[in-house]
């Protein structure tokens, strides 16, 4: 299917998104070696396990959003998942039946075909132990349809590093790479320093863009901040997605030093979601509601 | 001074110009305790122009101390001292933060830094 004629199709099926596209792949051509197009779903920031004002609703958003995607008039090839799939508690037990208990929520998808990744909150009290017992590898690669997957793991370190073994073994996967090939980066936390005081950052996340940087198509989808977020670093675009628990403050210019608490809880839920991404020439997103409207 | 905190006195006071001048009499000390989730105390206060050292201890387990307008970060480990030294250059309030994560209330652990002329 054509993408403008996905795209409304998702508005007749009352998802009301909005599309994003921006210098994606700026080097591809239409002459670049083919690939099939095809989409895939972003969820992120799930917090599974939260209770709290600043989501009454935090037991059954995510259902609603797998409910959402199992609607989707044509389903993504894979879903990827990035990161805080739980909400954190230092009982090692709990931790287990949080991972235990929302993967068998996330078993509720159609598509079959799931990426996970962790979050601090999964990962960065036993450096990923739980998290591995439950979802496996904390960062690995992919292919799919032409286009290469990079899952980077910035959170198991307690002190949000990507570490030199890490960042090693990205240089080595990119080498086997031209420069020209269509790289999908996903993670937890920015790899920029998108507002350091608020500790939206990775602490050796330069070290990574430095390495992406001589690949003139990569892109970077990541999660963390729980809010929609558009930045370029050179030629590189950094989209980080909302959350399925709750919006936080904005990094606006005039935003305190300090980050507030999450804004109250709005029962539209218009500041959750997922996202659909399409990968052809370009890479085009909608943002897709927890519920249809 | 231990060599932690001459690094980053020279960080924070190269964008002074020669204003890096450190001798006990002028630099302020303050003691500043961790625990999950909070800094005691929380809020802090600095003048313009002298030097003020964090004098860091945990009493629950590792936290970290970073101030990123000041270019400085450390671990705290309990029953250890940590000791950073910064040069405020313009007032305005500054976020310090735990940046090792501890726990459910580690992304609320932090205090603000106030530098008065
Ligand atoms: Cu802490």
């Amino acid at each position: 299917m054509l993408q403008a004629d996905r795209r409304d199709f998702l508005k007749l099926a009352g998802m009301a998104g909005v599309t994003f596209t921006a210098g994606l792949f700026p080097s591809r051509h239409a002459s670049a070696q083919a690939g099939g197009d095809f989409h895939f779903v972003q969820f992120s920031d799930t917090h599974w396990g939260y209770k709290g004002p600043a989501n009454p609703d935090a037991e059954h958003t995510l259902e609603k959003a797998i409910a959402t995607v199992n609607a989707l008039p044509q389903q993504p090839d894979f879903i990827v998942f990035t990161g805080d799939l739980t909400h954190t508690t230092e009982d090692p037990k709990e931790r287990r039946a949080r991972m235990k208990h929302v993967r068998e929520i996330i078993g509720g998808l159609k598509v079959r075909d799931i990426r996970f990744m962790p979050g601090e909150h999964d990962a960065a009290l036993d450096k990923g132990e739980a998290y591995r017992e439950f979802f496996g590898d904390t960062h690995y690669t992919f292919d799919h349809k032409g286009v290469h997957f990079i899952a980077l793991d910035n959170v198991s370190d307690p002190g949000a590093k990507l570490g030199d073994e890490q960042l090693a073994w990205l240089a080595a996967d990119l080498k086997q790479h031209k420069s020209d090939d269509r790289i999908v980066v996903m993670t937890h936390r920015p790899l920029f320093d998108l507002r350091p005081s608020w500790d939206w950052t990775t602490a050796d996340g330069a070290k990574a863009i430095d390495l992406l940087m001589p690949y003139q198509n990569v892109v970077v989808f990541y999660g963390h901040i729980h809010q929609e977020n558009h930045h370029m670093t050179g030629h590189i675009a950094h989209h980080a997605a909302k959350s399925l628990v709750f919006p936080q403050a904005t990094p606006g210019p005039n935003a305190p030093p300090r980050r507030p608490p999450p804004p109250p809880y709005d029962a539209s839920q218009k500041n959750l979601g997922t996202r659909d991404i399409e990968m052809g020439k370009t890479v085009t997103f909608v943002e897709l509601p927890v519920a249809k409207a | 001074m231990n060599r932690r905190s001459f690094i980053a006195l020279l960080i924070a006071g190269s964008a002074t110009r020669g204003v890096a001048r450190l001798d006990a009499a002028t630099t302020k000390e303050v003691e500043v305790m961790a625990e999950k989730f909070d800094f005691t105390p929380d809020t802090v206060k600095a003048k313009v122009g002298q030097p003020l050292t964090f004098v860091l201890t945990s009493i629950d387990r590792i936290h970290g101390f970073k101030m990123p307008d000041f270019g400085i970060r450390t671990d705290i480990v309990p029953g250890e001292e940590r000791r950073v030294t910064i040069m405020p250059t313009k007032t305005g309030s500054f976020a310090f933060f735990c940046d090792v994560f501890c726990g459910d209330g580690h992304e609320e652990m932090g205090g603000t830094l106030i530098v008065e002329a």
